[in-house]
């Protein structure tokens, strides 16, 4: 037997491409059930949906773009791709929403540019913004929570989202768009008057949001992403709410504490920010990157058009990630300065 | 307790060190043939001064070092060389090198060693001499000549000598197993080598894995102002850079030597060798070496001669060889594969590697770079290794070099931890020689270029010289016109035309005496003189016989002399002409030029061809040439040429004749 | 004149975009002139790249002519030895299109060098008055030698040779030329670019 001929190392660390997805994969279990837990099976079924379609959407464009699909399918990031997505849908969205979300999310901001690693935005928010401008109206209904109305059950949501037309669907303002639209009560009156609202934020959205926190903080613990984005992320916000939270005027933005666990901060925070294909990359550059994604994500929230802004501010910051490499390059060992500018 | 500072980046492999440490060194014994290759260290190969069949006794000088980076080579036992010969040696390659083989004749028999002694009674160039007459090489891994890393510049100030047993990679325990057994050896050698640069402290240090050496060389240490640090476990810790870092806090300058921050460091390998080498002058013939791996049933280290064929030591260990689909030399993070179990042994082998295909499996197939950073966390050079994967992989070696591409230490930490199995590593090192590559390219393009210049200024210079000369003999030609003229028409006094006329003589074979033309000329006068002469000496003789005259002898030998000048002038005419003929068609200045032209219309008027008319173009080509040798080769049998010239000729008829063979059946080929 | 401009406001502003435009163009004409920089001569530059085998395969005796030619507007792509290496670099130095080697002027091959074979040497000297870089040794009816380390492989001497004694061999790989190449990724079936989509499939 020839002995192989290889370049060192010979040894390899326990950490594959697919692991580190299936990680990400479990740690969106806690978050899926909160959601479910209190909005029903929406998301569920969102996700399960979303999966189905990007594995065969996947499939799809590796076979037309020659590329052998098991082993690039193996790599698990359609599913993640999808759900992501799946999460950051509506519950109880129409079929034909989620085709076009992941249509988008993998056949144009993935495969087009490359496929896994070559993407320059996050697939699951280029799909998420696709609906969110062209199908504005399914986008912003969001069901009601356990304990403000009634949620269907798991046939019902199947029936959401196959047969849009026989499913009258139920929905209600979230919590920060309440709080967008509101000018005229105290946030006080407001949390008193809207059965949206729960303990700290909204209802359901606050646990959601510690759910997905949890989750985070285990994929810390597994070490699958670095501290950097995510703190700075949260950081950011929580501070931008700090200066601009009067006491709770009617024209407050809300404080530190609702704007940390309302919408998808913490999803956003620990598993979109995290996408590290779209982030930057370089310890300062991560920082860098996610205090500005916090700073934009609140800016939108309370001074722009749209309640929440996760989407938005991660696709601006991903056009700028390469920018914030450039500036960000580490002192390598044994040089001087930094190696801005090179 | 000194503090130790930290570096960036690292990984924890599992260590698996503690296979190889059941058992106390070993002693290889001696094999029945030893390859030592030449070029065992950084530097130029060493000469050997032993001839083949010599016969040489244990620790005899058998290479001196070439120049001053290049380090001594000494036959480890006893023997006759039988072989200087290129062998495959441990390089990734598999490429042979040239190698000194010797065969042991078990008698083991030391030549006479310089006395021992002790160092403090020797000077400083008197130390290094030493050193650098065992051969020592760095035992680490990198095998920089340990002379020359010593040999300071006066006036500079070492302020740390380090003293590296840090052995941060996996499984190997060569060093480790060292300091157990001999601490008291390292000791003395890192006083020899304190006492040869005077560093303000000393230092030995150590990775925290390896609580017994700690405590064997603290124990050896006790009472010499040696300083063993202790310091985490982390690769690459005993990395030369990352260990200074480590224990002084300062960074080696890009590009830079550890010298440039004060320090010098040493393997502690090569301090007990260095202790050997002053203290009992024996010099470098020896080492340990881990053998481990799941594919040995004893893993364990040797003491094992240079040269000793790797196989030699993994039978002592029980290799189970269809376990092993690979074989490396050091460890599994630095190390690299061997083609072949036999290679030898050199100084720098501190490991061989036989893992089991389990242990090491086979890399899978490299995934998508998803830019996950893990690299750039563990590069011990805060690099960005994945820009650099990038660059390298798009060829855009200007841009890795600016991202410093050249700091990169080839640790392996960025592989080790890549998810997507990218062979980050080969990336740098294929995109680093490539840039040596393109710098090598560009120093020989420029000097071609130099050397270009210089001919066509050469050839400029010599056509000026001959036109200048072609223009002082039309000169004198029509002076000498015009004075006859002047002559024929005037008053002529008859001494001052004579005058003249010499004067015209001796300025034209001035002129001549340099052309081209005349050598001939002079070479053919030379030859009708000569027949001249011998005509007018054998008239002499005849005559002289006829009369019975006394001095018939003398004028024999005179004939006999002048015949001998006649036959060298004829030859030399000839040579001159045989040198001449073939520079007739062109100048020699053009002849660059007129290929050029040839081949520059031969390739113009080809490209417009079809595929037929190339061939049979060519072999008419062919044809052509063939015709032209084979007169060449009639004409100069005829003459009575050379043997060898006639002989070169034909087979050079009979090469073109199987030419035009083939062009005739590449003809035919194309024509069906 | 204002009057006139004030009622024809087209011609108002066509007086105005030409008067921006006369003003600009004097302006950038003049700070051309004023602060030209001074750069290496484009033939020096477009030489440098140039890999100075002198081999005459681009149709000019030498380098430099073809360096000059390529300055006066001449294809890029007729260097073989070049390779599409230097055609990039030409490229890029004279911000033209990256194009394919002709392949009229030959084939991009390994760097080689010219051997003699000692023994069937006649020495005629044709090679040696062949040689662009006087990288053969010899004399009249001596054998001929190439200086290795000179020889820029052209294979200029091997047509005037008459006895055809000069090979030109590839260079041998030694110690210290070989080296790690850069991971082949069109063989593992993965990770594949799109020109190599028939050999995965």
């Amino acid at each position: 037997m020839a002995l192989m001929r290889v370049t060192s190392p010979h040894a390899h660390g326990p950490l594959s491409t697919s692991a580190v997805m299936q990680q990400v994969l479990l740690a969106t279990v806690p978050g899926v059930l909160v959601l479910t837990a209190f909005f029903g099976f929406g998301t569920l079924v969102n996700i399960a949906f979303a999966a189905l379609l990007a594995v065969s959407f996947e499939a799809l464009a590796l076979k037309l773009r020659g590329r052998p699909p098991g082993f690039y399918l193996g790599d698990c990031s359609a599913l993640v791709t999808a759900v992501l997505l799946g999460i950051a849908l509506p519950p109880y969205s129409p079929w034909w929403l989620i085709a076009v979300g992941i249509a988008a999310a993998i056949l144009m901001a993935k495969h087009l540019y490359g496929g896994l690693g070559y993407n320059p935005f996050n697939p699951a928010m280029v799909g998420y913004v696709v609906l969110l401008i062209s199908f504005p109206v399914q986008m912003t209904s969001w069901a009601p929570p356990r304990g403000a109305g009634e949620v269907p059950g798991l046939l019902e949501a199947l029936r959401a989202c196959f047969t849009p037309g026989s499913f009258d669907a139920i929905t209600m303002a979230t919590p920060l768009d309440v709080l967008k639209q509101n000018d005229a009560l105290l946030v006080r009156d407001l949390w008193a008057q809207s059965p949206q609202f729960g303990r700290w934020a909204g209802l359901g959205w606050e646990w959601a949001n510690l759910a997905f926190l949890a989750g985070g903080l285990w994929l810390l613990y597994r070490r699958i992403f670095t501290w950097h984005a995510p703190v700075a992320m949260l950081a950011v916000i929580a501070l931008m709410a700090a200066l601009f939270y009067d006491g709770g005027s009617s024209a407050s933005g809300g404080s530190p504490l609702f704007h940390l666990l309302s919408g998808a901060t913490m999803f956003g925070a620990f598993f979109i920010v995290t996408d590290p294909v779209t982030s930057a990359v370089s310890v300062r550059g991560r920082l860098v990157y996610g205090a500005l994604v916090g700073l934009l994500v609140y800016l939108i929230r309370v001074f722009g058009n749209y309640p929440d802004a996760v989407a938005f501010a991660v696709l601006i910051m991903n056009f700028a990630a390469p920018f914030i490499d450039q500036y960000t390059q580490p002192r390598t060992y044994g040089h001087a300065g930094t190696g801005d500018g090179k | 307790m000194r503090k130790i500072h930290d570096f960036h980046g690292g990984i924890h492999p599992v260590e698996n060190k503690h296979q190889s440490l059941h058992t106390p060194i070993r002693d290889a014994g001696i094999p029945a043939e030893l390859t030592l290759p030449l070029s065992q260290h950084i530097g130029a190969p060493a000469t050997p001064l032993v001839a083949v069949g010599e016969r040489v006794l244990k620790g005899q000088l058998v290479a001196e070092a070439t120049g001053l980076v290049s380090a001594a080579l000494h036959a480890p036992t006893s023997g006759t060389v039988t072989a200087i010969e290129p062998r495959p040696i441990a390089h990734p390659s598999g490429l042979p090198a040239p190698c000194l083989v010797i065969a042991s004749d078990g008698e083991d028999a030391w030549c006479e060693l310089p006395p021992p002694c002790s160092f403090e009674t020797l000077e400083r160039p008197e130390l290094l001499a030493r050193i650098r007459a065992a051969g020592i090489a760095g035992m680490g891994g990198a095998g920089f000549p340990a002379a020359v890393k010593l040999g300071l510049k006066p006036g500079t100030q070492v302020e740390t000598l380090i003293i590296n047993g840090t052995e941060c990679e996996p499984y190997i325990t060569a060093d480790d197993i060292l300091m157990r057994e001999r601490a008291a050896q390292i000791v003395r050698g890192a006083q020899i080598l304190a006492h040869l640069v005077a560093p303000a402290e000393t230092v030995i240090g150590i990775e925290d894995n390896k609580p017994e050496a700690i405590a064997a060389m603290c124990a050896a240490a006790e009472g010499t102002g040696i300083e063993i640090a202790v310091f985490p476990t982390k690769y690459p810790s005993g990395g030369e850079k990352q260990l200074i870092e480590l224990l002084t806090g300062k960074q080696v300058p890009s590009g830079g030597l550890p010298m440039d921050v004060g320090v010098v460091c040493q393997n502690v390998g090569t301090a007990a060798a260095v202790a050997d080498a002053v203290e009992h002058g024996r010099p470098l013939i020896s080492r340990i070496t881990t053998v481990t791996g799941a594919a040995v049933d004893e893993p364990q280290n040797f003491e094992v001669l240079l040269g000793t064929p790797m196989s030699h030591l993994l039978a002592l260990a029980g290799y189970r060889a269809a376990d092993n689909p690979r074989l490396v030399m050091g460890g599994p993070m630095m190390g690299f594969t061997v083609p072949d179990p036999g290679v030898p042994i050199v100084k720098t082998t501190n490991c061989i590697l036989a893992p089991s295909a389990q242990e090491l499996p086979a890399p899978p197939p490299a995934q998508a770079c998803i830019r996950c950073g893990l690299c750039a966390e563990a590069c011990p050079a805060s690099l960005l290794p994945q820009q650099l994967y990038w660059f390298a992989r798009g060829r855009e070696f200007e841009k890795a070099e600016a991202h410093n591409l050249f700091d990169c230490i080839e640790c392996g930490a960025c592989s080790y931890v890549c998810p997507s199995n990218i062979p980050l590593v080969q990336y740098y090192r294929a995109a680093k020689a490539e840039v040596l590559q393109m710098r090598r390219d560009a120093q020989k393009a420029e000097h071609s270029r130099q050397r270009f210049e210089a001919r066509q200024e050469r050839l400029e210079r010599e056509e000026a010289e001959k036109e200048a000369r072609r223009a002082a003999r039309k000169q004198a030609a029509e002076e000498k016109a015009r004075r006859a003229a002047d002559a024929g028409s005037g008053e002529a006094d008859p001494v001052q035309a004579a005058i003249e006329r010499a004067q015209a003589r001796k300025a034209a074979q001035a002129a001549g005496a340099a052309s081209e033309e005349n050598p001939l000329q002079k070479l053919e006068k030379t030859v009708v003189t000569t027949r001249e002469r011998l005509e007018k000496a054998e008239a002499k003789l005849a005559q002289a016989r006829s009369e019975g005259a006394d001095h018939i002898a003398a004028l024999e030998t005179g004939v006999e002399k002048t015949r001998a000048k006649l036959a060298a002038a004829e030859q030399a005419l000839q040579d001159y002409q045989a040198q001449q003929t073939p520079a007739e068609p062109a100048p020699a200045g053009d002849a660059a030029q007129a290929a050029i032209q040839k081949a520059m219309a031969a390739r113009a008027a080809q490209a417009n061809k079809s595929p037929l008319e190339k061939a049979r173009d060519n072999l008419e080509k062919l044809e052509a040439r063939l015709a032209k040798s084979e007169a060449r080769l009639a004409e100069s049998r005829a003459a009575g040429e050379e043997e060898k010239i006639v002989e070169a000729l034909a087979s050079s008829v009979e090469r073109l004749q199987e030419k035009v063979a083939a062009a005739r059946a590449e003809l035919a080929a194309e024509e069906s | 004149m204002i009057e006139l401009l004030v009622q024809h406001p087209l011609l108002a502003a066509l007086l105005a975009l030409v008067g921006l435009g006369a003003v600009f163009g004097a302006l950038l004409g003049y700070a051309a002139v004023r602060f030209r920089t001074e750069g290496n001569p484009i033939v020096e530059q477009i030489n440098a790249i140039l890999p100075q085998t002198q081999c005459g395969q681009c149709g000019h005796p030498g380098c430099r002519p073809y360096a000059e030619a390529i300055a006066a507007g001449e294809d890029i792509n007729k260097c073989p030895p070049g390779g599409q290496a230097g055609i990039e670099a030409l490229a890029q130095l004279l911000d033209r299109e990256v194009v394919p080697l002709d392949d009229e002027h030959g084939e991009e091959k390994v760097p080689q060098v010219a051997f003699i074979r000692e023994d069937e040497c006649i020495g005629c000297t044709k090679c040696i008055q062949a040689c662009p870089v006087d990288a053969i040794l010899g004399a009249a009816k001596h054998m001929h030698t190439v200086i290795a380390s000179e020889c820029t492989g052209c294979d200029l001497c091997v047509e005037p040779c008459p006895v055809d004694c000069i090979d030109m061999i590839p260079q041998a790989q030694t110690l210290q030329t070989w080296h790690w190449e850069l991971p082949d990724t069109s063989n593992r079936g993965a990770d594949i670019i799109a020109t190599d989509a028939g050999e995965a499939a």
